[in-house]
């Protein structure tokens, strides 16, 4: 297959990528997305489908784009608009307003729910709530479905998929790359993107850009179906995630691990006993969901970079994005905004300065420790019960 | 050393009970192992899932019991008591200073590995139904046993279709098999030995089923039907009250005119006993397809070690033989193997079984593809049929308009690797479900090489995740220590990354940060 290639390849096919993808091949751009497996398998596939980023530059295009994704895509995604979020104390009340806040200044309503609209809308929430916004934006989707909507959407657009194929160096450096090696051969591009969420970090330094970045595993668990509540995103107590169209549960939060990226193959990590305690947190907030069982728990890694915002920026031939761990609600918008970097050289519907690369010129270079996101000592060691923080279980 | 507050860094889980050993299933193999740790003076604790509550299987967890339980399955002491009678061993165990704990399911082993480093040593996760806990453990022993192939026809949702491996279960180990005269699908060694043990036991034997032109093992006097193609299971409220069969034509399809309606009041699927790898997969130990040992089963070294050191796994969830299947020493010798980490002197490992994979591919053919209906579902929590499946088609409750253009089916998915049943259940839902594809998965798997045109094994497992029992949250719920629950966050507790993009400033140091906090976004 080598001396093959497309005019723009993308490296990382989950969502940012796919976005991306479909974007220029709608665009009629000849584009090739390279995954080292199958589409979305990473955190694109293993998250909360969460798409509610108020603070966001790419809010406005979020909000505007994903209910229409079904039609342009011609797949489904199963996106349902709104959210609701339940407090139990006044700091998660006051972090609910702030999101409140920050969407009104971009002409999007919340609202103060009382007890009884609260039950009409989740019937599920039982009792101890401090109180309750329903905002009139964001939503969530399907992750499964969307990732492959991005892909078929993608290839309907004459756009090219190619899994099970890992990228290993580049030709050219820098700003200038003119061909991708493979385990399967050399392509050659006139445009790089870089999406390969935690492992974009590793591919950009081959290029000598250093972009800083972290991982973390995070969990999350899902129940067997219930009856429908009118409005299935139900955020609260710690917890994010929602109840999909089936009738299920599925959430997540509560403590991540850092971990090193570079000992993972294509297989993402199990999850952990933590499972119990994300139980405990969705009984709590969902109480009259107590009863329902936990089918299934599974964990995703996280990409975040230092200040935890994405990096879209764009280097001569090469444009890296990674999403810092609100990647999938993002993605119609990032996939846009990464169109536009890489076709007209700047984002043409919002102020992208905030995720510039530059922002880090400052950034310490031993800022993991300094965090605190270094992965605990002893990993992968079974190690003896430490006496710090004791956990009965 | 600064921890980020809102990670696991720092945190330690403390189970609530330790063992030096545990050994998971109270099998020939099980006990064998328990005992031989007991023998060796280590400290075991050995848990078994039976008795099962009856509402459990009702819902064909863990195995296809197909409600083919009698009443007395509500009266707990009577099974518990029945159970244990049904092996001496049980009691030998007790005698040995063996902690058996029955009733007790594991729905979770976890161990550190790549990616996670938090965990104090190995744990199990267990429950009884009304609570759950961790067990801290030095090594583990998985001894859970098989469990059945299912295979979609007409009417197999019906009462009265359940597995071979349940249906012994039921009658020799609890006394409480609801079931007077029944027809057997299969001709493998398990099908055969199974059907002759419940004639003894006293269960009419109407036919052995065999799709293809011969048996696979010797049905000796049992009344077998070759070259068949099942058609439907018929029934009443009761359940199954007859199977209809078809001779099987050239093209594989049903012959005309050729239907013969055998009465019955139970048909037991005996195509697939299928190694019983759900923890042993969701733990992370290695696994590969072996069509000699009945399907996916553990990567093993000579001591019975899988490619995590402290799990070791012994009898049928390590593979499964016609020779293992009929001689139980085999399965214990596994179990005093596992138990005392010895490899195996030469020749004493279990011999190779029958290749399933032609065989089940088979039966899938003639049955899931010949009768091609559109009625009957593969998956069945999820209500899925195998056309939908190899369709891809998204699910009917989505209402999602068949407007011709953007169809997708299976080729769509195929790039460079195999068909991959996990990224079909996203799509499709099937083995979702509540039962997360016990009964499906085999089935989907055939489906997936037969439409691909690819070898069974090519097509990887389904991956199993804890937990492997479903879980009331109530049950699940684990209590939080102070210092989690005061740093608890819904994501990752950075302020700036919840700053509004106006506010953020040009640049950003660890040092200038702010102090974090919980955040609010998802
Ligand atoms: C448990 C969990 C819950 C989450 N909840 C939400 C939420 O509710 N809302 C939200 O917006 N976000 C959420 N996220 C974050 C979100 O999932 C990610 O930000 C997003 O999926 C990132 O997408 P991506 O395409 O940039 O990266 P990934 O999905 O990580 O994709 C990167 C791809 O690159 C490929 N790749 C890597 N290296 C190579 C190589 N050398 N060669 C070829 N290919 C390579 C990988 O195989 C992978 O498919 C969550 C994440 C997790 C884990």
């Amino acid at each position: 297959m080598s001396g093959t290639g497309a005019s723009v390849i993308i490296i990382g096919a989950g969502a940012t990528g796919l976005s991306a993808g479909w974007w220029l091949a709608r665009d009629g751009v000849d584009v090739l997305a390279i995954d080292r497996g199958i589409v979305g398998w990473e955190a694109s596939g293993r998250n909360g489908g969460g798409c509610t980023h108020p603070f966001s530059p790419l809010f406005a295009e979020e909000q505007r784009l994903w209910p229409m994704m079904d039609e342009l895509l011609g797949y489904p995604t199963e996106f349902r608009p709104q959210r609701i979020r339940v407090a139990f104390d006044a700091g998660q009340f006051a972090r609910s307003a702030q999101a409140a806040r920050d969407a009104a200044r971009q002409g999007f309503a919340s609202e103060v729910l009382d007890i009884a609209e609260l039950r009409r809308l989740a019937p599920l929430v039982g009792d101890g709530v401090h109180g309750a916004h329903l905002h009139r934006f964001g939503g969530h989707a399907n992750p499964h479905r969307t990732v492959q909507a991005y892909a078929w959407a993608m290839q309907d657009h004459g756009g090219q998929v190619m899994q099970h194929t890992a990228v290993t160096g580049f030709t050219g450096s820098g700003g200038r790359v003119s061909g991708v090696h493979t385990d399967r051969g050399t392509f050659g591009c006139d445009h790089l993107v870089l999406a390969a969420g935690p492992q974009t970090r590793r591919l950009a330094a081959l290029l000598g850009i250093d972009l800083p970045m972290a991982a973390a595993r995070a969990e999350m668990i899902v129940t067997e179906p219930l009856p429908l509540m009118p409005l299935g995103g139900v955020d609260g107590n710690g917890l994010y995630g929602r109840q999909t169209l089936r009738g299920n549960l599925a959430y997540g939060g509560g403590p991540h691990e850092w971990i090193d990226p570079n000992g993972i193959g294509a297989t993402p990590p199990p999850s952990t006993p933590l499972m119990r305690q994300i139980a405990g947190r969705l009984a709590r907030l969902l109480p009259r969901a107590a009863h329902a069982r936990v089918i299934r728990s599974w964990a995703g890694i996280v990409e975040n970079t230092p200040d935890g915002r994405p990096v879209i920026d764009r280097f001569g031939n090469v444009t890296i994005a990674t999403m810092s761990s609100i990647g999938f609600g993002l993605s119609p918008a990032s996939g846009h905004a990464i169109r536009d970097l890489v076709q007209e050289g700047a984002c043409g519907f919002a102020d992208l300065s905030s995720l510039r690369l530059s922002r880090f010129e400052r950034l310490e270079p031993d800022w993991i420790s300094r965090q605190g996101w270094q992965p605990p000592s002893g990993a992968g060691t079974s190690g003896q019960a430490g006496s710090a923080g004791r956990m009965l279980s | 050393m600064i921890h980020d507050p809102a990670s696991i860094a720092g945190r330690t889980l403390t189970p609530r009970e330790r063992t030096a050993v545990l050994v998971i299933g109270a099998g020939p193999a099980g006990l064998a192992a328990a005992l031989e740790a007991a023998r060796q003076g280590a400290g075991v604790v050995l848990v078994d899932e039976n008795p099962v509550p009856a509402e459990v299987m009702e819902e064909d967890i863990p195995l296809l019991f197909g409600g083919r339980m009698t009443g007395a399955v509500r009266n707990r002491a009577a099974m518990l008591e029945a159970f244990i009678a049904s092996d001496p061993a049980i009691a030998a165990a007790f005698d040995a200073g063996v902690d058996v704990r029955l009733g007790v399911a594991a729905w979770g082993l976890y161990i550190n590995g790549p990616g996670v480093g938090w965990l104090p040593g190995p744990l199990a996760g267990l429950s009884d139904g009304a609570r759950s806990w961790m067990i801290g453990c030095e090594r583990i022993i998985v001894a859970t046993g098989r469990r059945d192939m299912g295979l979609a026809f007409p009417g197999w949702e019906r009462r009265g279709v359940l597995g071979m491996t349940a249906a012994l279960r039921l009658a020799a180990r609890y006394g409480a098999l609801d079931a007077r005269r029944a027809v057997v699908l299969g001709s493998t060694a398990e099908a055969l030995d199974g059907a002759r043990r419940l004639h003894a036991l006293g269960v009419g034997i109407a036919a052995v089923i065999e799709t293809a032109s011969a048996p696979l093992d010797d049905p000796g006097t049992l009344p077998l039907r070759t070259g068949c193609v099942v058609r439907r299971a018929e029934g009443d409220a009761e359940g199954v009250t007859a199977l209809v069969i078809a001779r099987r034509g050239e093209d594989g399809r049903p012959v005309p005119g050729t239907d013969l309606r055998i009465a019955c009041d139970t048909v037991i699927l005996g195509i697939g006993a299928v190694p019983m790898i759900d923890l042993l997969d969701a733990a992370g130990c290695r696994i590969a397809f072996s069509a000699a040992l009945g399907g996916h089963v553990p990567v093993l070294d000579d001591a019975q070690r899988s490619s995590i050191p402290a799990i070791a796994v012994a009898g049928d969830c390590a593979g499964i033989g016609a020779a293992k299947s009929r001689d139980v020493t085999i399965a214990q010798a596994e179990g005093r193997r596992a138990a005392a980490g010895r490899a195996a002197p030469d020749g004493a490992r279990a011999g190779p079984g029958h290749d399933i994979a032609g065989y089940r591919l088979d039966w899938v053919r003639a049955t899931l593809l010949a009768a091609d209906d559109e009625d009957t579902h593969v998956c069945r929590c999820e209500e899925v049929t195998a056309r939908e499946i190899l369709e891809l088609r998204p699910p009917r409750y989505l209402g999602w308009p068949d407007r011709g253009r953007n169809r997708r089916d299976l080729r769509s998915l195929l790039g460079a690797g195999p068909p991959n049943p996990d990224q079909v259940k996203r799509l499709t839902r099937a083995g979702m479900g509540v039962c997360q594809g016990r009964r499906c998965r085999e089935q989907v798997a055939c489906l997936l090489a037969l439409s691909a045109g690819c070898g069974l094994g090519e097509v990887p497992a389904a991956t199993h995740r804890a937990p492997v029992r479903p879980l009331p949250l109530a049950v699940a719920a684990g209590a939080e220590e102070a210092a989690m629950a005061a740093h608890w966050d819904t994501w990752f507790g950075m302020k700036s990354q919840y700053l509004p993009y106006w506010e953020v400033p040009a640049h950003y140091t660890a040092a200038g940060r702010d102090a974090p906090d919980q955040g609010d976004g998802e």
